[in-house]
This record gives C-alpha cells, sequence and structure tokens, in this order.
C-alpha cells in the first residue's frame, strides 16, 4: 500500500545492494544499550572462551592484543534501521582466538557473553571463516565506551545487536540459546536483508 | 526484576488510520490511531511505521507509545520533528487525519513496566523521551494504582515540557505520582518549574525523597541518558535496576 503523499523525496540514491531493505544511511554512529554504560577497567579485563559451562582459556587485555590482530572496513546495520558505511575496525577473528586455544568449533552455537550480562547468540557458522572478530579499535582509535569499549563482537553481516557491546566472552553452546533481545522479541539470527528484526519475521 | 515475555507470534504489518493530531510541544505532535487489530501492549513499548512511495521505496522508523495499555483501541505516538527527519517531517508537514499508515507492534520487551511489577519507580526523561514514561504513567493512573512513581524531566523551556498540564494534574492527586520538572533554556517560569539541568543534586534530592527505586527508566538523547546513567552509578544505584532508551539511534 502506498502512503497518501509519501514520496521518499529526499532519500540517497538507489543502493539496493548495499542498503537492506527498511534501513536508511547515517555517518553519525548512533548509540543503543538497554542499560548503562558498565565501567570496565583494563586492569579487570578478562575474555573467556567456554565450551557449555566450562572455561578453556582466559586473556587478560595484555595477553588478547598480544593474538593476531586484523583490519577490516565493513558495512553495518542497526535494527532500529539506521546503517552506517564504511567502518573501519581492527580486532582479533574468532578464528585466531580459537586457534591460541588450540581449540576447533565443538558446536554449531555460539552464545557471547557481556560485562553487563547481555547476551547474544550466533552461529558459529557466522563467526569463523574470517567472519566474526572482536574488535578492540575502531577507526584506528580505542573503541569508546560507549560504543562497546574495550572490546566488541563484530559481526557485521547480522543487525548490530549481535555485535555485542562490552563483550567478555564467547561460550559453545549445545543448542541454539536464544540471548538477551532474542528472549525479548526479536529475531534469532538477524539477517538485516531478509528483515530478520522480530521472531516471526 | 520481572519481565513480560515477549510474545512470539509474527508482527504483522497493519493498515492504521489516523484520527486524531495534537500538537504537543513546538516540536512534538501526538498523532492518535486506530487499527483492526488493536495490540495488547505494555506501557513502556514502542510500535514500528513503514511509509511506502508509489515507485515501492519504503521508509520505517520506531515510535515509542504514549497512551496507556487499557485505551488499546487507539494508541497514540508522539513524534518529535528532527531537522532532517525524512519520516519526521512527512509526519508533521504532511499527514492528516482520516490518512492510513502501516504499523506494526508492539515492540520491545525491555524498556516496560506495569503496576504488576510494583515500585517504587523512577522515571528519568529528557525532552521527547518522556514519551514512553508517559504510558507508564498513565497506565498506573488507569489502574489507580498507588505504587510510588516519581518522574523526573527537562526540556528547554515550558512549551517544551511535554503533557506537563496532565503531568501536573497527576501530581496534585496526591496518590504516590511526583513529578519534577526543569526548564534548561530559560528562566523558571512557575513554582513548580526549577531551572537547570538534571544533575547530581537533583537526582540525590529526588532519591532522598522516595523509597530506594526498584525500576528505573532513562529515555532521552543519547547524551543525556548518558550523562543521567552515569549520574545514577555514582550515587550507588545497582546497575541491573536501570534501563536505558536512548533516542536518535
Amino acid at each position: 500500500m502506498a502512503t497518501r503523499g509519501f514520496s521518499g523525496k529526499g532519500r540517497p540514491p538507489a543502493e539496493q545492494d548495499r542498503l537492506p531493505p527498511g534501513q536508511y544511511t547515517t555517518d553519525d554512529f548512533p548509540v543503543l544499550s538497554a542499560g548503562p554504560t558498565p565501567r570496565v577497567s583494563l586492569d579487570a579485563w578478562r575474555f573467556t572462551l567456554r565450551v557449555g559451562p566450562k572455561p578453556v582459556k582466559q586473556w587478560t587485555w595484555d595477553e588478547f592484543n598480544r593474538l593476531p590482530m586484523t583490519g577490516v572496513t565493513r558495512d553495518i546495520h542497526c535494527v532500529t534501521k539506521w546503517s552506517k558505511y564504511d567502518t573501519a575496525w581492527e580486532g582479533v577473528l574468532v578464528d585466531d582466538i580459537l586457534a591460541d586455544a588450540g581449540l576447533e568449533a565443538p558446536t554449531p552455537w555460539v552464545l557471547a557473553h557481556a560485562f553487563d550480562d547481555y547476551t547474544t547468540n550466533v552461529p558459529f557458522a557466522d563467526l569463523g571463516g574470517g567472519r566474526g572478530m572482536v574488535a578492540v579499535r575502531y577507526a584506528g582509535q580505542p573503541i569508546d565506551a560507549d560504543h562497546g569499549g574495550p572490546a566488541r563482537l563484530l559481526v557485521p553481516h547480522l543487525y548490530f545487536w549481535k555485535s555485542a557491546k562490552w563483550v567478555n566472552g564467547l561460550q559453545f553452546t549445545q543448542r541454539d540459546e536464544a540471548g538477551f533481545w532474542e528472549l525479548r522479541g526479536y529475531h534469532m539470527y538477524g539477517d538485516p536483508w531478509k528483515e530478520q528484526r522480530y521472531s516471526g519475521d | 526484576m520481572t519481565e513480560p515475555a515477549a510474545p512470539a507470534r509474527k508482527r504483522s504489518w497493519q493498515t492504521a488510520r489516523v484520527v486524531a493530531i495534537e500538537t504537543l510541544t513546538p516540536r512534538i505532535k501526538g498523532f492518535h490511531f486506530t487499527l483492526p487489530d488493536a495490540p495488547a501492549f505494555v506501557a513502556g513499548q514502542h510500535m514500528d511505521v513503514r511509509l511506502v512511495a508509489p515507485d515501492g521505496y519504503e521508509a520505517q522508523r520506531s515510535y515509542s507509545i504514549a497512551s496507556a495499555p487499557e485505551h488499546a483501541e487507539r494508541i497514540e505516538l508522539a513524534i518529535e520533528r528532527l531537522d532532517d527527519g525524512e519520516v519526521s517531517a512527512f509526519f508533521h508537514d504532511v499527514v492528516q487525519v482520516g490518512d492510513e499508515i502501516e504499523l506494526r507492534g508492539p515492540l520491545g520487551g525491555h524498556f516496560v513496566w506495569s503496576v504488576r511489577d510494583g515500585g517504587p519507580v523512577l522515571l528519568i526523561g529528557g525532552g521527547s523521551g518522556v514519551v514512553p514514561l508517559m504510558s507508564m504513567v498513565r497506565h498506573r493512573a488507569a489502574q489507580a494504582s498507588t505504587v510510588p512513581v516519581t518522574l523526573v524531566t527537562s526540556a528547554r523551556t515550558a512549551a517544551d515540557l511535554i503533557y506537563l498540564d496532565e503531568l501536573r494534574r497527576l501530581d496534585a492527586n496526591g496518590d504516590g505520582f511526583t513529578l519534577k520538572a526543569r526548564v534548561t533554556r530559560e528562566a523558571a517560569t512557575a513554582s513548580d518549574l526549577d531551572a537547570g539541568r538534571i544533575d547530581r543534586p537533583l537526582l540525590e534530592s529526588v532519591l532522598d525523597e522516595m523509597a530506594e527505586p526498584s525500576f528505573i527508566f532513562v529515555c532521552g538523547s543519547n547524551p543525556f541518558v548518558g550523562t543521567v546513567a552515569d549520574l545514577l552509578l555514582d550515587l550507588g544505584l545497582p546497575p541491573g535496576r536501570i534501563r536505558t532508551e536512548r533516542y536518535g539511534g
């Protein structure tokens, strides 16, 4: 149904292969979170890899920053409708985290954990093969706390709530376990190109 | 803390009809809609709006519900006009009573409160950030609840304080609802309006005057929410009790 009087005047030129449906582009970097920005000191920062409840390996901030660093520039898409092009991140690929722990993915499902008790589920297929990283720098600088620093998950091909801010661990799970927003009506997978915003989409 | 379970049903688009438009402040209008399938919602939730151009181009945005869940047959979305807003400018300049607009929802299962959750509740809203908090306040009134709720709000001028008259009336009922309103860009013009920002001394005095809040909801622009949430942490409130929603994101 066309909306009376709406022409979409002033829209950016057609970018059908770059802008997912229902999104608009912004040059800002909006901030969204369910609660206060947690206060995470680098001394207390730890990143833990788990299989089920069992920790496999834990890194301090210094140890984590000695892992191989990879830079990527990607478009990101937030479920609240904004997209931002060409965001530049540096961090440790999930592949390199597993390699450092000497672990091969034991299950197909991962739950990311964060310092504010946030969780989100991402299939391992979307994290391995260079598709996901734990980012520690944005645009050449340490990541602002508002944007998830010291470290955030980066899974740019899924809606950005999957890219957990203040990430402090990845956990392999025996089934696809819903995380924080997934328990509150948001989609289990979150592909922006299929507009998987809410459960049932 | 309790969280209402999010319904797992599909949230389909519906064609809603605009039945009233109110000017709430110089920048904010309230749009009242009727929907074919009136959504049961919880105060604090939002709706998605979809505008479709004749060539199929779509624009979508999320807007908080301002009305009480008790009146789901007619929901109010309050929309602030943004300077470069494609959708908000369309609502302000083009939309008329009788228009059909596509909506879906309710959406969001975290920034929500019901009288069943109890209190005390501290609500802090900057500018149009009061909108989802207003749904909570109206819900409390519709339930004749006496759960202690304090709403702290600020806007540039008294004219920018959304729902000020209604909030003053609710405060005057003396049933446990308290309003603390401030204006940031003009001198105080009424005895119940202070000049100044929402700052640490104000929050300290609000917290002194109420029992320790079980739920705190903060909504507004990103800088507003960031500042207020940091002040609340500085004052020793547990992060798990503070829920935030940031506009412009």
